[in-house]
């Protein structure tokens, strides 16, 4: 069904009107939480009475007339990722379970004077490592379309709580399909800016060249909002680009004229599902309604993107994660009952006159650092650890990561070629439409592959968008992706909304409980 | 390639981690399939391809070498598991 619920950008407008108060809008996002998310677990963390009291706050400065930012008194939800200062940030993991940041992510910062409220910190696989939210230490987010089925991942709380209208908008985060993953499941629209667009700063790590955060909302329009408000040049990431900030939410409404769209060849072989292909071949008419033309296009290091990603993620990831040492913040196990074991271990071995083995034990600092990771990290997290300390290991780094490096650089050339013909790329975001729970989380492989479709973007760096574009026969949405060439999220935008005005995938609502 | 347990061991001590006997054999397993896929793109010829480390390919990027404030000790120390207000404390390093 199609529910008429006001867009981020008509809620602004009523806000700014004094039509509507920001505590009232707060309090009526927070009671569908509360009334949903005990079904859904979109969220890890809600304080309604912080968020009623921005909202007040918010209230106040306009009735004194104070200026107000961009998005004032609008409830947004953040993903558990990113650090806001002084309160929890767990990033799905016991490791971080009783963190507390001494700061605010650069993004979090931009949201707080752009005078949005910040109404909950939602769910994802540990570290944003996975695709289901089954990775998650806490507890799996439902997909609000179908409960026991996945909202996708690793930002699938974010996609979830926009498709259950518990927020009007999100931030999630992007490494190998994070954003558009969940956004295609959820029915949601999701968008990978390109990497530098929006500053990492206060992002916790999982891989470095590869992570950005982005917006998922209802619309394209919507999304432009929030982009338009968290990204920019920001001096505490030095990868963040000094590139002026266009005014997406002013263009978006102009159509691309002579739109020249390719559609990659390679995604539309096996492994496809009947009905994705079908509706987004359904979309591509659309667009040939509109005007485009359309062509196929080769992306012929398409093949080798999972296995690119798959050593380049998890390299970057034990590298970044190497950092949770039980010492400076984080986990640390018992240390008086490791301390005795391992002295019963020693005494055993010493008995035993095997002082050999004795010797090799882990020093009591080596041990501290294994015990509390192993205590902290759940399986896909320790997993990726291990791929990567091995592909990065002596003997090893040119087989895998070298060779990954190399590959990347293929699969970029592949896009910078593409876009040598075509304006956009067009495709679809998932093989599959939302597993149940459960399916695929005993086969990390079966998991990895979910990411066919996405990886090559955040490889190439250049940004995507989820567009929902139709839904299977059994009620699952469908999502569309464009993807557009480096910086070019104005045209990637623009083409989104094109199809968001001639079609009302986007305004479906699932029905809840 | 043939990881063996022997090589799953070697790794988790690099990588820090404290794996059970079941973990080491699960482990094991995963990483030979997981490496057989990724195996796949030895097949391409990379001699003359430079490798990309980045996908907006910058270098060189400074900053003014201004003094500015950094984080105080106490916010420093607020997370750490164990402290004594002025040092991060860990288990015996050297000796008992």
């Amino acid at each position: 069904m199609t529910r008429s619920e006001p867009s981020a950008v008509d809620l602004v407008a009523r806000l700014a009107s004094g039509a509507l108060r920001a505590a009232d809008v707060t309090a009526a996002f927070l009671d569908r939480i509360e009334s949903h998310d005990g079904d859904l677990h979109a969220f890890l963390h809600v304080d309604r009475q912080t968020a009623l009291k921005q909202a007040r706050g918010i209230d106040r400065k306009r009735e004194r007339g104070e200026p107000l930012g961009r998005l004032a008194g609008l409830p947004v939800a953040v993903k558990d990722l990113l650090c806001t200062r002084g309160e929890p940030t767990t990033c799905g993991s016991r490791m971080l379970q009783s963190f507390r940041p001494p700061y605010d992510a650069t993004a979090i910062r931009k949201l707080r004077e752009a005078d949005a409220v910040l109404i909950g910190r939602t769910n994802l696989d540990e570290f944003a490592m996975g695709g289901s939210t089954e990775n998650s230490a806490f507890q799996p987010t439902h997909n609000p379309w179908r409960h026991g089925y996945t909202p996708g991942g690793s930002s699938g709380g974010s996609a979830a709580c926009v498709a259950a209208s518990m927020a009007p908008l999100s931030l999630g985060t992007d490494t190998g399909g994070s954003i558009r993953q969940p956004a295609a499941f959820c029915g949601v629209t999701g968008m990978k800016p390109t990497y530098g667009r929006v500053s990492r700063q206060g992002l916790v790590a999982f891989a470095s060249s590869l992570d950005q955060i982005g917006p998922l909302a209802h619309s394209a329009e919507d999304a432009a909002l929030l982009l338009e408000v968290v990204a920019g040049y920001d001096p505490g990431d030095s990868t963040s680009v000094d590139r002026p900030v266009p005014p997406y939410t002013q263009t978006i409404g102009r159509p691309l004229e002579n739109l020249r769209l390719g559609v990659i060849k390679q995604q539309f072989g096996d492994g496809l599902h009947d009905e994705i292909a079908a509706a987004v071949e359904a979309a591509i008419d659309v667009y040939r309604s509109q005007g485009a033309t359309v062509r196929e296009i080769s992306l012929p290091h398409s093949q080798y993107v999972v296995a690119t990603y798959y050593v380049i993620a998890p390299s970057e990831a034990s590298s970044n994660l190497a950092r949770y040492d039980g010492v400076h913040y984080g986990h640390r196990t018992d240390e008086r009952a490791m301390l005795d074991e391992l002295q019963a271990q020693y005494a055993r071995l010493d008995a035993e006159g095997r002082l050999e083995a004795a010797i090799r034990l882990d020093s009591p600092l080596v041990a501290m650092y294994r015990r509390s990771r192993a205590e902290g990290f759940g399986d896909e997290v320790k997993r990726r650890i291990m791929i990567g300390t091995y592909a990065l290991s002596a003997g090893y780094y040119d087989a895998y990561y070298l060779k990954a490096l190399k590959v990347r650089r293929l699969i970029s050339q592949d896009y910078a070629a593409a876009f040598g013909e075509v304006d956009l790329l067009i495709g679809p975001v998932t093989p599959t439409p939302a597993f149940p729970l459960g399916e695929k989380v005993r086969d990390p492989l079966t998991m990895y592959l979910v990411d066919l479709y996405t990886a090559g973007a955040n490889l190439a760096g250049i940004p995507g968008i989820s567009l929902p574009c139709g839904f299977t026969s059994d009620r699952l949405p469908i999502g569309l992706q464009l993807q557009a060439p480096p910086f070019e999220e104005e045209r990637l935008l623009r083409g989104a909304h094109m199809f968001q005005q001639a079609t009302d995938w986007h305004l479906r609502r699932p029905t809840l409980p | 390639m043939d990881l063996t347990r022997q090589d799953v061991e070697k790794v988790a001590l690099l990588a820090r981690l404290d794996l059970s006997e079941d973990e080491i054999e699960q482990m094991t397993s995963q990483l030979v399939r997981i490496l057989a896929y990724i195996d796949r793109f030895a097949e391409l010829d990379t001699d003359r391809v430079e490798p990309m480390a980045h996908a907006i390919e910058m270098s060189n990027v400074f900053r003014d070498d201004e003094v500015r404030p950094s984080l105080d000790r106490r916010e420093a120390l607020e997370n750490a598991p164990h402290h004594d207000e002025q040092c991060y404390l860990v288990p015996a390093v050297l000796g008992d």
